[in-house]
């Protein structure tokens, strides 16, 4: 048998006092979640102390009418706000990568506002815009009165899709564009078949970043949201507010689970996790820019 | 080579119209009213009178928001150092991984973070409340330590007292650490991935130990990417609402506690949109000087 070579000298990860390090960063990041899946299972109210295992409590969030509303308005908010966040953030980083314009450094800086920009300050503005400048109907049919909220979460989320189809454009070969125009092809029909596929993995990386991020946002959408408008976190926020019940482990951990599923369809889709590293790159931009 | 938008003016249009318009009437505008507000005053109940007087931003200054002012940057500002502390030797391991290995520790990292914040949050409170997992196991091994004292016949321990780890200062930092330290990790990683690992190799074979190869060779090269780390950790941290409101108590408002009352419960907009844009500026500040910081260090002297 082999003996194990000694660690090399930057082997980092096979010396002892990084291990327990990475372990302790591990529970700490870990345990709470875990702890919070597993006493979903629970079968006691007050929720400490294991009594055996149950399904009662996803039975009881299943059958909460206004918790699964508020979960179906944030999967449609996400996903209308993903498709208009893609138009407009590939739109965006395209004028930025094919042309010159005159208060082009100005459209580029303010794109990364919404980006920068703190939560609350996002959305204070929206709860001013929609109160004074558009206010937005009452009772719409569903799902236009979730209009507001779409509005809102395409505001932050399109500059982040722009960063990251920026950054893919970046390694695009234009002789290749140029020889296809060359060979006769229309501006359109050089979009579709030479920038687009070239394109793609960021619109996806794009996607699930978009997507994510509205369905995640707490701050902006409790600024935007009414009382008929309520969304997952808002309402988790309300239950929580009041108390702490197995009933909001079972919805916690159904998006728990729903969000590692997209995870793995992300990344099985995109191959490496460093590119999907998401709008951390974006405030690194000044930095990588050549 | 990027065309000058005069030879294909129908085009630029069509891709720049859409995203400009988006941006200038549901971010712009939005924001310019608040703007513009910072400078009113209140007129009744619902009305603001743009008045362009100063005395929201003077009311700012009152030494009882100054204080939450100072508290936020503190409160950001640990959260920040502890992150760092926390994550560097994270990143390091991660960066110096094999391949396989790297993919793996990088999702773990990822993953929390992909995770829903009020999710997170809620999650801690489980942990941290009164009759909470961590107060629940020192009661367990307090009532075994008790039994063995008995058994002794030492005497006793007397009832268990449950410590008060939520709704307090610590309960925030630690609620902030446990939902930045991400934003910590990735920038780090990228930049110590970027490194040339010979002048790492040469400073070790040269004798320098391993401390000293880390704060000589590693910190100062690497030292874009920690700024970089610490700004995108310091702003959300400090604008940051929930953790505070969920896991602070009383005295561990931050400054987006006291934009939301001014724009709910208070309904005083204009001071409001004061303490917003003094937030948005800070912010600013905090992006410049990283920004000095990165290009200093890339011009050669």
């Amino acid at each position: 048998m082999a003996k194990r070579s000694a660690p090399g000298p930057l082997e980092y990860l096979r010396r002892w006092p990084l291990q327990l390090w990475l372990a302790g960063v591990g529970i700490f990041l870990y345990a709470p979640l875990v702890a919070l899946m597993v006493f979903s299972f629970n079968d006691s109210r007050r929720n400490i102390v294991w009594q055996g295992f149950t399904l009662k409590y996803y039975e009881k969030a299943l059958n909460n009418a206004s918790l699964i509303e508020a979960f179906v308005n944030s999967l449609t908010i996400a996903a209308v706000s993903t498709f208009l966040s893609l138009i407009l953030g590939a739109l965006a980083a395209l004028a930025l990568w094919r042309f010159r314009f005159p208060g082009k450094a100005g459209f580029d800086g303010a794109l990364a506002l919404p980006i920068v920009a703190p939560e609350i300050c996002l959305g204070v503005a929206m709860l001013v815009f929609f109160a004074k400048v558009l206010p937005w109907p009452q009772g719409l049919p569903w799902p236009l009165n979730l209009g507001a909220i779409i509005i809102a979460h395409v505001s932050f989320s399109f500059p982040f899709v722009a960063v990251v189809v920026r950054a893919r454009m970046a390694s695009f070969n234009r002789e290749l564009e140029e020889a296809a125009r060359d060979l006769g092809a229309s501006e359109w029909r050089t979009l579709k078949d030479v920038i687009l596929p070239h394109m793609a993995p960021s619109l996806i990386a794009g996607a699930f970043l978009a997507f994510t991020l509205s369905l995640d946002d707490f701050v902006i959408t409790f600024f935007t949201s009414g009382p008929d408008t309520v969304t997952f976190p808002v309402k988790v926020y309300s239950m929580v507010r009041f108390s702490v019940t197995p009933e909001v482990n079972a919805a916690s951990t159904i998006l728990i689970v729903l969000t590692v599923v997209l995870t793995a369809i992300a990344l099985k889709v995109q191959g490496d996790p460093a590119s999907t590293a998401g709008g951390h790159a974006a405030l690194d931009r000044p930095k990588n820019r050549p | 080579m990027e065309q000058h938008w005069k030879s294909a003016k129908g085009l630029f249009g069509a891709v720049l119209g859409p995203p400009l318009f988006w941006l200038v009437l549901f971010f712009m505008i939005p924001m310019g009213i608040v703007w513009l507000y910072s400078f009113g005053e209140n007129r009744g109940l619902t009305e603001i009178a743009l008045t362009g007087t100063f005395s929201n931003y003077l009311r700012a200054l009152d030494p009882l928001y100054l204080k939450i002012f100072a508290k936020s940057v503190g409160i950001a500002g640990l959260t920040t150092l502890i992150c760092l502390i926390i994550g560097f030797p994270v990143a390091l391991a991660i960066t110096f991984a094999p391949p396989k290995a790297k993919t793996w520790l990088l999702l773990a990292v990822m993953l929390p973070f992909w995770t829903n914040l009020l999710i997170r949050t809620y999650a801690l409170i489980a942990v941290l409340r009164t009759e909470g997992y961590v107060n629940q196991s020192l009661q367990w091994l307090w009532n075994g330590l008790g039994a063995v004292v008995g058994v002794l016949g030492v005497g006793s321990l007397g009832p268990f007292q449950p410590l008060e780890l939520l709704h307090n200062n610590f309960s925030v930092v630690l609620g902030l650490v446990y939902v930045h330290l991400p934003f910590m990790v990735l920038p780090l990683y990228s930049a110590l991935d970027r490194l040339d690992t010979s002048l790492l190799e040469a400073s070790l074979d040269l004798g320098a130990g391993h401390l000293r190869t880390l704060l000589t060779i590693v910190a100062p090269l690497a030292l874009p990417g920690i700024a970089s780390g610490v700004v995108i950790t310091f702003i959300p941290a400090l604008g940051s609402y929930l953790t505070p409101d969920l896991l602070g108590g009383p005295d561990s408002q931050m400054i987006a506690n006291i934009i939301e009352r001014q724009f709910k419960r208070a309904n005083d907009w204009p001071f409001g949109a004061a303490l917003s844009f003094l937030l948005m500026y800070m912010t600013f500040i905090a992006i410049a000087l990283q920004a000095m910081l990165s290009r200093r260090r890339r011009e050669p002297s």
